[in-house]
């Protein structure tokens, strides 16, 4: 029978199926983090039992982490306690901990395929939501709440309903300026929020093959914004060539036998998806979104809708602008920012600090703008150092801050204050998520550095023509 | 972690109609640095609930004396966003035992249902009337039935199916969780643990 690269990898993981409930699902990979693993360690300490497979577990310390002086102790107490209580549980089962200042310290879903913990084919999660990003590899990874970390930390399984399927096509090509951030932020604002819950989602079509892995990253990291458990890509020899060699990946015979199994991973030609929808890449301009939930996002040329053209919840939708202090109907070009962020599990990889330093090299940052530039890992700062980039940021103004989640949760001191506009770079852009009261503009890095040199909403194809020009 | 039984609730209920209400608003980032499940009620819809110098918004519902009740009725796409269980955490901390809402979240229906909180999806125009049936009396009562898998507005009998998968209905009837029942047969998982390469 044909199945879809879902079902392949999904089928191959089935302990057990549960009659009108859950599959018990096998998870090959687990990443842990401070925030929603107390918890879950807790549970079980009071049922008395170990880790199952503390070598199929990793833990790492990202999200509530000071982007400054990490040399130093942790001020809050909170989120030092957080940290110490990760760092005993870890050693007290045998995982490998990367805490702050370790070399492979980083936001949990760029660690993951840097040390090729990620790998296709396989089941990972992690509680959080952004697990999706490992999908970017043909794997099937989701978030999982702390419920479920306590059964993944002692029986390396989950109960999960199988979910349905839905593949989306984007044949042609990118135009300049649009990024694999504009791909997933379109996408989104055409299915909106909730249009892919109880959906795992696989991308396929030119734009897809010909993105980098950074740029897959990008794209299945944001499929949980439109409400689908996770997202994911076929392997083919740019994902094979990303893993090989690193430190958790299978080597010598057993690379062999892997690559073997995953060179089946793709959906077979008759596969039958729940649903299927189809775009033109010529239809995506770079994208910015006006609202409070990430479906809210336009073209940056656009004018932010008229709340008679969104369809029901119009009391929502006013509720949205007025937050941001919108009004339907206005452009979003030329509007005044406070705050520019680069970085998280979004977009805080080296392509994404190419891609800012491609625009602001040779301008300056300007004035009205704070900026935050946040590697999404060690493994970050240091190509971006060993590029030159560093150098390029400086010239212009930029300070680079140490790795972590930052100001995309905005759970450390990385908040942006009440009223104020930051283009960010991160994945979420609800009431207060940057901090309470913070109003958030979604957008790729090349937006964000065309508003952190103009100090307003810029269409960077602006200035990169000059820049050809 | 074993949890209350749920079987049939009969209660009043608070009102939120607003869509897309994400995990975010139901308990913000700051608020998820405690190492224990304690407290988290105190802080649910913190941002609605109260202005930056810790005073009531006066106009949010869960501040208005005439709205209580076991039942949070919320708008379409309930818990959207972040896997954060300490958003159920706090809906449940808070008092309530039961979401009802015309559609959920992924992460969030399960977080909800793995600790003992009941997510009821009804249709639109099912959560329309409630909305209304509350408008015109807080006091209004709801009956949700586990076993029936019924929801019903007791003061006009209106009433509506919806849907659990029998595994989950089982363990919510009886308290039981997830984890028990995978301990229950973890030898079978270490055999295919075995066979699957790391």
């Amino acid at each position: 029978m044909s199945k879809t690269l879902f079902d392949k990898v999904w089928d191959s993981h089935v302990v057990q199926h549960i009659e009108d409930g859950p599959d018990v699902l096998f998870i090959d990979r687990h990443l842990v983090h401070e925030v929603t693993s107390p918890v879950a360690f807790l549970g079980l300490k009071n049922r008395g039992i170990k880790v199952l497979y503390p070598e199929r577990t990793f833990a790492t310390a990202d999200h509530n982490t000071p982007t400054l002086n990490q040399h130093l102790p942790v001020k809050d107490e909170l989120s030092a306690n957080q940290l110490k209580a990760l760092e005993e549980n870890s050693k007290a089962h045998g995982i490998p901990y990367w805490g702050l200042g370790h070399e492979k310290n980083g936001i949990v879903h760029v660690i993951g395929p840097e040390n090729g913990i990620t790998v296709p084919g396989a089941t990972i999660v992690c509680g959080d939501s952004h697990t999706s990003t490992h999908g970017a590899f043909g794997a099937i990874a989701f978030g999982i709440g702390t419920s479920e970390v306590e059964m993944v930390l002692s029986t390396q399984c989950i109960m999960q309903p199988k979910p349905k399927k839905m593949r989306i096509n984007i044949n042609g090509s990118l135009s300049t300026g649009v990024t694999p951030k504009d791909v997933a932020l379109f996408i989104i604002s055409k299915l909106t929020t909730s249009g892919a819950t109880g959906y795992f989602v696989e991308y396929a079509g030119d734009v897809f093959k010909a993105m980098s892995m950074e740029g897959r990253m990008t794209v299945c990291n944001l499929s949980i914004e439109m409400g689908a458990r996770g997202g994911m890509i076929a392997p083919d020899e740019k994902t094979f060539d990303y893993v090989k060699g690193r430190e958790y990946a299978p080597k010598g015979a057993d690379w062999d036998k892997a690559m073997e199994y995953w060179k089946t991973l793709y959906s077979d030609e008759n596969a039958v998806f729940d649903q299927e929808i189809s775009f033109d890449a010529s239809e995506i301009e770079p994208m910015i979104t006006y609202g409070t939930n990430p479906g809210m996002g336009m073209g940056i040329q656009n004018n932010i809708p008229l709340a008679d053209a969104v369809e029901g919840g119009n009391a929502t939708y006013k509720k949205s602008l007025d937050y941001m202090d919108f009004n339907e109907g206005e452009t979003m070009i030329g509007k005044p920012i406070d705050f520019v962020f680069l970085g998280s599990c979004t977009n805080g990889r080296i392509e994404d600090f190419r891609a800012f330093a491609s625009v602001i090299k040779g301008r300056k940052k300007a004035q009205n703008v704070t900026a935050w530039l946040v590697p999404g890992s060690h493994k970050v700062e240091e190509a971006i150092k060993e590029e030159g980039i560093l150098d390029i940021l400086h010239e212009a103004g930029f300070e680079l801050r140490e790795p972590g989640c930052s100001a995309c949760l905005a759970m450390n001191d990385d908040k942006i204050p009440a009223g104020k506009y930051a283009v960010s770079t991160s994945n979420r852009n609800f009431e207060g998520r940057q901090g309470p009261g913070a109003r958030t503009l979604l957008a790729s890095p090349l937006v964000a550095a065309a508003a952190a040199v103009t100090g307003k909403v810029t269409d960077p194809r602006e200035l990169m023509e000059e820049v050809v020009a | 972690m074993a949890y209350d039984k749920f079987n049939i609730l009969k209660s009043s209920a608070v009102p939120l109609p607003i869509e897309n209400v994400d995990t975010d608003q139901i308990i913000p980032a700051r608020f998820l640095k405690a190492t224990e499940r304690k407290g988290f009620g105190d802080n649910l819809f913190r941002d609605w609930r109260y202005n930056s110098d810790n005073t009531p918004k006066e106009h949010f519902v869960l501040n208005n004396p005439i709205y209580s009740g076991k039942i949070l009725v919320g708008g379409k796409n309930f818990g959207s966003g972040s896997s954060r269980e300490h958003a159920a955490w706090a809906v449940y901390d808070y008092g309530f035992r039961c979401v009802v809402s015309s559609f959920f979240a992924d992460i969030f229906r399960n977080n909800c249902l793995n600790i003992g909180v009941l997510p009821v999806q009804v249709s639109a125009d099912f959560l329309d009337k409630i909305f209304k049936a509350i408008e015109k009396d807080p006091k209004t009562e709801l009956e949700i039935s586990l076993p029936e898998q019924t929801i019903t507005i007791l003061a006009t009998g209106e009433s509506e199916t919806f849907n659990i998968n029998g595994y989950k209905k089982e363990n919510m009837l009886n308290g039981f969780d997830d984890i028990d029942y995978l301990l229950n047969i973890k030898k079978d998982i270490e055999v295919f643990g075995q066979k699957t390469p790391l």
